[in-house]
């Protein structure tokens, strides 16, 4: 049943998925690429791009992004509501107590073990996303088959991030537009 | 405070507004939270405020959605973030719909699967660039359980492919026993 198996999938990632922004990402990656195949690796990059240049958490655009293409817009709409449920019950609950007992340091010295975990989940989930990038898919990275055009777009675009500061959405853009470029070029 | 349906269509408005228009994910969308709902209606006070953005970012789950619920718990209860999580999923749901149903055709054009190609790489680089700078304030933390889940953890995904899942767990349970230890010996002293 393709609803449940969606809305299972998107209950994980809402679940497991601690510290926001780029936190659900290896997550995603996870549930939707590794363990069904819903996205190929390539496709779930495009995804992550289209998060970073429209609003909106990259959970919910990919609960809805996967959920359209395998099972319409009910599909979506599922795997929405799976992707936010843990969040409406737990921080409900959390904010609950709250309210009532006005502390929240414990939670918040459990969640510095997990801070540096993340950081090094979205490192890999960053790993894949380069190595398809730059060798067409997740498993042969074969120097001969590198995508050198690729590699220097990247180099090129670290720069103006780290030494220019340059906005992510202009970079991401500006990388596409490199690329095409070059491919007119050659021809 | 004013009436109850007067504070929900308030809440819907605003959250609707700021998940439609706030780019760059859920720290920026809390900082307008509260600039809104604090600074400019005043009805959470200032420190409320911030343990409740520590709650939606402690919490899993979109940082932005978890925004919205303590913030639309906190004015109207159940309803109220009822009422702010609709409103916050909305744009994305509809902007995300649009686009999916135009992706395969986009895909398939020669110059903006180029293009797409060449955002990978960018991507990419933002996300390196982002690990860069986390992964460098864990570092100089200085604090050697701190570096030693990072590098576990990385060489559990990365090379041993371990799911996520257990990693979040794991880590989880141990910051469990750190804060344990760390109150029984604040007790002891």
């Amino acid at each position: 049943m393709i609803y449940l198996q969606l809305f299972l999938s998107f209950l994980q990632i809402g679940l497991f998925s601690f510290g926001g922004g780029y936190a659900a990402m290896p997550l995603i990656q996870s549930q939707v690429v590794t363990a069904h195949g819903w996205l190929s690796m390539s496709e779930f990059t495009d995804l992550i791009t289209i998060s970073q240049m429209t609003p909106g958490p990259i959970a919910i655009n990919s609960a809805t992004f996967v959920g359209i293409k395998i099972a319409g817009l009910p599909g979506a709409l599922v795997a929405t509501i799976g992707c936010i449920l843990p969040s409406c019950i737990l921080v409900t609950l959390i904010a609950g107590l709250y309210l009532k007992y006005q502390n929240v340091n414990a939670l918040q010295s459990v969640l510095n073990s997990l801070r540096p975990a993340v950081v090094a989940m979205i490192a890999s989930a960053g790993i894949s996303i380069l190595v398809t990038a730059f060798w067409g898919s997740e498993t042969h990275a074969v120097l001969a088959e590198t995508n050198w055009t690729l590699v220097i777009i990247f180099a090129v675009c670290i720069l103006l991030l780290r030494k220019f500061k340059m906005n992510p959405i202009w970079v991401m853009l500006l990388a596409g537009i490199m690329n095409a470029a070059v491919s007119l070029i050659r021809g | 405070m004013k009436n109850r349906k007067q504070v929900l269509s308030k809440l819907f408005i605003s959250t609707l507004y700021l998940s439609a228009f706030t780019f760059g994910g859920g720290y920026v969308i809390v900082t307008l939270l509260k600039k809104k709902f604090v600074d400019e209606y005043h009805w959470i006070e200032e420190n409320e405020m911030l343990d409740l953005v520590a709650i939606a970012q402690s919490a899993p789950g979109a940082i932005a959605v978890n925004g919205a619920i303590v913030v639309g718990y906190k004015l109207a209860g159940l309803l109220g973030a009822l009422t702010a999580i609709i409103a916050t999923i909305i744009p994305p749901f509809v902007i995300i719909s649009l686009i999916s149903v135009f992706y395969a055709a986009f895909r398939s054009n020669v110059i903006i699967s180029e293009i797409l190609e060449g955002m990978q790489a960018g991507v990419g680089a933002v996300i390196a660039a982002v690990v860069y700078e986390m992964g460098a304030g864990v570092v100089q933390s200085k604090s050697a359980v701190s570096i030693l889940i990072m590098s576990v953890s990385f060489i559990a995904a990365c090379v041993f492919q371990v799911n996520v899942v257990y990693i979040v767990l794991a880590c989880i349970l141990l910051g469990i026993a750190r804060t344990c230890i760390h109150i029984r010996k604040r007790g002891e002293t």
